[in-house]
């Protein structure tokens, strides 16, 4: 029996911490895992509970992300809680068995330390990973900050372990900024955490040995489209319910609202902007400054489940704006950026008729500044009054050297 | 307790416990179904089971059908070791938390691979299993070959076989490196018990695969599966080719015991020709040529340059 660890109804956690407690308080049965900066305290935090009773579970340091991600699955489909962390290139080295764990429907959560991906090699925050692994099969949730990194895993067990889910679930978080930023973090005790969890329950385990089971099949053209349509049906259809019904209870229990898309002064917005991450909480601040000294409505919408895509509840949540600048900190190689892409996609059959606009940033972890996001509510603004593009469609911005923009 | 089998004769053995299905894809012929059904039949325990990508799998697993009579799981071609690692350490955290459907019953877990999945691409999960020390067997179904895709060579596809990325030519014998010595490199890992077995020498597997379920720890096994499409012979000579492999030594059946302990536990009566074993199968037909005459002789010298060394490593119980 794991000893319980008092904790003091605020601490002082950085986002790493914040989920390695709530990895602890899940009571998870397997973590496998391997280090990888910046998730790497994760890993840490855990061998220490684990180092001191606090977790009764098996802890396997792996020689690989991939290894890592091949244990868990083998681990989930054995029947009980898996967890593990990873960042960037080791979340590069998994994606084969992501398709694997999603494909399998098997429940297992996986926290990302959203990094750059190399080369040039790089250890600082960007969203590239969160993106590769976005036709993964995986449902994938996003915190703005430590507190947050904390209660999405909880909502994440939650939905993963649902019986009419049993799809993985990515908790996301930004490298440094979120991992290794120390803020204050209203805290569960261990009991009422786990409850929330709840127990474990199995579902074509392979250790019930009186029934056994074959997991991870062949299957050609016969059968391969109907398994990846219903995987498709189950995420389309089940998960955003379940999500939200795991929201409602968790505000029950703490207070903390959360919702599949995070509006924020978008009553009357007349630009916006859209982003994920730590630069949700900056883009907020800037807002509030635009309509205080600049007299411009800005608004702010934060992605915070960004799979399965929600498209009807950007769709909504954009329907009287203006002008929207979509933020992407990744870099889309050839293409227009990913919320660009996707947002246009939720609003182009509506009556909406925003103008859009892309905007790259904080590559590497490169900063974004309220400097920057004045700016683009500006560009936004101008937008909007023109009712059409007044800027190239997708800029850099933060870049060292000449503009660079391109359509 | 773990419980073994007393095993009287082969009649017996091959009906007992069915748990791999007679209904399976593999081609006529092929050892790898013989084995898995020695593996298995050598103890009367649950099984959990693990295959990495390769023939084995995509033959038994074909949905919506299954051949398996025991939990079996596949993920990806270099990672069966690894998954049944993941659920030996589910079941042991279940048995801490006292979660187990079946608390008395102790499943052994099993991983078979192809030499593809375990020579080469599976090498660093294998390698990190074992290190970490779970306690699973792998068993590496050595066909010496990518038999699954149409014959490429593998890190064990040995010295003058023709493969299809290493094909005999006018100006190539084929395969131009010796096989990887898998065997010395898992007993390297401290491995509690490692052997080399072949099914046409059922009993010493079997109690080589009890042995190895006996043990506390990562059991590596390395067996070797005559290929009838690869190797190209008929299908009804898989055990007729399997004994030339044995008796001719090129397939010595060995054991290493932790580690270092290395006992030798089948000697041919009658030693036969390597030249025999080569001239039996297709993918060295092209060495019986003048002018590839010479690589049979060097294949008889290293085959007794291994017999020696194995036969002094047993003498020295080292």
């Amino acid at each position: 029996m794991a000893d319980t660890m008092e904790l003091r109804d605020i601490e002082v956690w950085d986002g790493n911490m914040a989920a390695s407690h709530a990895l602890r308080q899940a009571q998870v049965d397997v973590v496998a895992a391997y280090p990888i900066t910046p998730s790497t305290p994760i890993v840490e935090n855990y061998a220490n509970f684990t180092a001191n009773g606090y977790v009764d579970g098996e802890f396997v340091m792996t020689e690989s992300e991939h290894g890592a991600m091949s244990c868990c699955i083998g681990a989930a489909a054995a029947g009980g809680r898996v967890a593990t962390a990873t960042s960037s290139q080791g979340f590069a080295l998994m994606v084969e068995t992501l398709y694997s764990a999603s494909g399998m429907r098997l429940p297992i959560v996986l926290n990302v330390v959203n990094r750059a991906l190399g080369a040039p090699l790089n250890v600082n925050g960007d969203h590239s990973d969160m993106y590769l692994g976005r036709d993964s099969g995986w449902i994938q949730l996003d915190a703005y900050c430590p507190q947050e990194a904390y209660d999405m895993n909880f909502i994440a067990f939650r939905v993963t372990e649902d019986h009419d889910v049993r799809l993985p679930a990515i908790v996301n978080q930004d490298g440094f900024m979120t991992s290794h930023t120390a803020q204050g973090v209203k805290t569960l005790s261990d009991e009422v955490a786990y409850k929330f969890v709840g127990e474990y329950k199995p579902m074509n385990d392979m250790l019930d040995l009186d029934h056994p089971v074959t997991h991870g099949v062949q299957t050609e053209e016969d059968w391969h489209f109907e398994h990846k349509a219903r995987q498709q049906h189950a995420l389309m259809t089940i998960v955003i319910p379940k999500i939200e019904a795991a929201f409602a209870d968790f505000e029950k229990l703490t207070g903390r609202k959360y919702n599949i898309v995070e509006t924020y002064n978008m009553e009357d917005a007349e630009v916006a902007v859209v982003c994920m991450g730590t630069s949700v909480e900056t883009a907020r601040e800037v807002a509030v400054e635009m309509r205080e000294q600049h007299g411009i409505k800005a608004g702010v919408i934060g992605i915070r489940v960004f799979r399965p895509w929600p498209l009807q509840q950007i769709a909504a949540a954009l329907k009287d704006v203006k002008a929207v600048g979509l933020l992407d900190r990744s870099s889309p190689h050839g293409a227009m950026g990913t919320l660009y892409n996707e947002v246009s996609g939720a609003l182009f059959n509506t009556d909406t008729k925003a103008v859009l606009t892309n905007y790259i940033y904080g590559l590497g972890g490169r900063d974004l500044t309220k400097a920057h996001l004045t700016a683009i509510f500006k560009e936004l603004k101008a937008n909007a009054d023109a009712g059409k593009p007044t800027t190239p469609l997708q800029q850099y911005i933060g870049l060292r050297g000449p503009k660079l923009s391109f359509f | 307790m773990s419980e073994m089998k007393k095993i009287k004769n082969l009649k017996e053995f091959s009906t007992s416990a069915d748990r791999f299905e007679g209904a399976n894809l593999l081609c006529p012929g092929c050892a790898h179904s013989i084995i898995v059904r020695e593996v298995l039949n050598a103890t009367n325990d649950d099984l959990i089971l693990a295959a990495s990508t390769g023939c084995l799998e995509v033959c038994t697993a074909v949905y919506p059908y299954t051949s398996w009579d025991a939990s079996w799981i596949h993920i990806g071609f270099e990672n069966g070791s690894s998954a049944v690692a993941g659920a030996e350490a589910m079941y042991k955290a279940l048995k801490t938390k006292g979660r187990l459907k079946q608390p008395d019953r102790t499943p052994k877990f099993v991983a078979f691979g192809g030499d593809g999945a375990t020579y080469d691409i599976g090498f660093q999960w294998i390698s990190g299993c074992f290190e970490r020390g779970h306690n699973m067997m792998y068993v590496c179904l050595d066909n010496e070959v990518y038999a699954n895709t149409g014959g490429q060579r593998s890190s064990s596809t040995p010295i003058g076989a023709s493969a299809t990325t290493t094909p005999a030519g006018r100006v190539s014998y084929g395969e131009k490196r010796n096989k990887k010595d898998m065997m010395a490199i898992m007993a390297a890992h401290g491995a509690p018990y490692v052997a080399q077995v072949a099914p046409n020498k059922w009993k010493d597997m079997v109690a080589k695969i009890q042995k190895g379920f006996e043990a506390e720890g990562p059991v590596y096994i390395n067996a070797m599966s005559a290929c009838t499409t690869e190797w190209k012979f008929a299908p009804e000579d898989t055990i007729a080719i399997s004994d030339l492999a044995t008796d001719s030594l090129v397939f010595p059946l060995y054991e290493i015991i932790d580690g270092t302990k290395l006992n030798i536990t089948y000697r041919p009566k009658n030693i036969i020709p390597v030249r025999d074993y080569l001239g039996a199968q297709g993918r060295f037909k092209h060495l019986f040529t003048k002018q590839n005459e010479y690589l049979i002789d060097e294949w008889q010298a290293r085959i007794d340059k291994q017999w020696d060394y194995l036969q002094r490593r047993e003498e020295a119980s080292v």
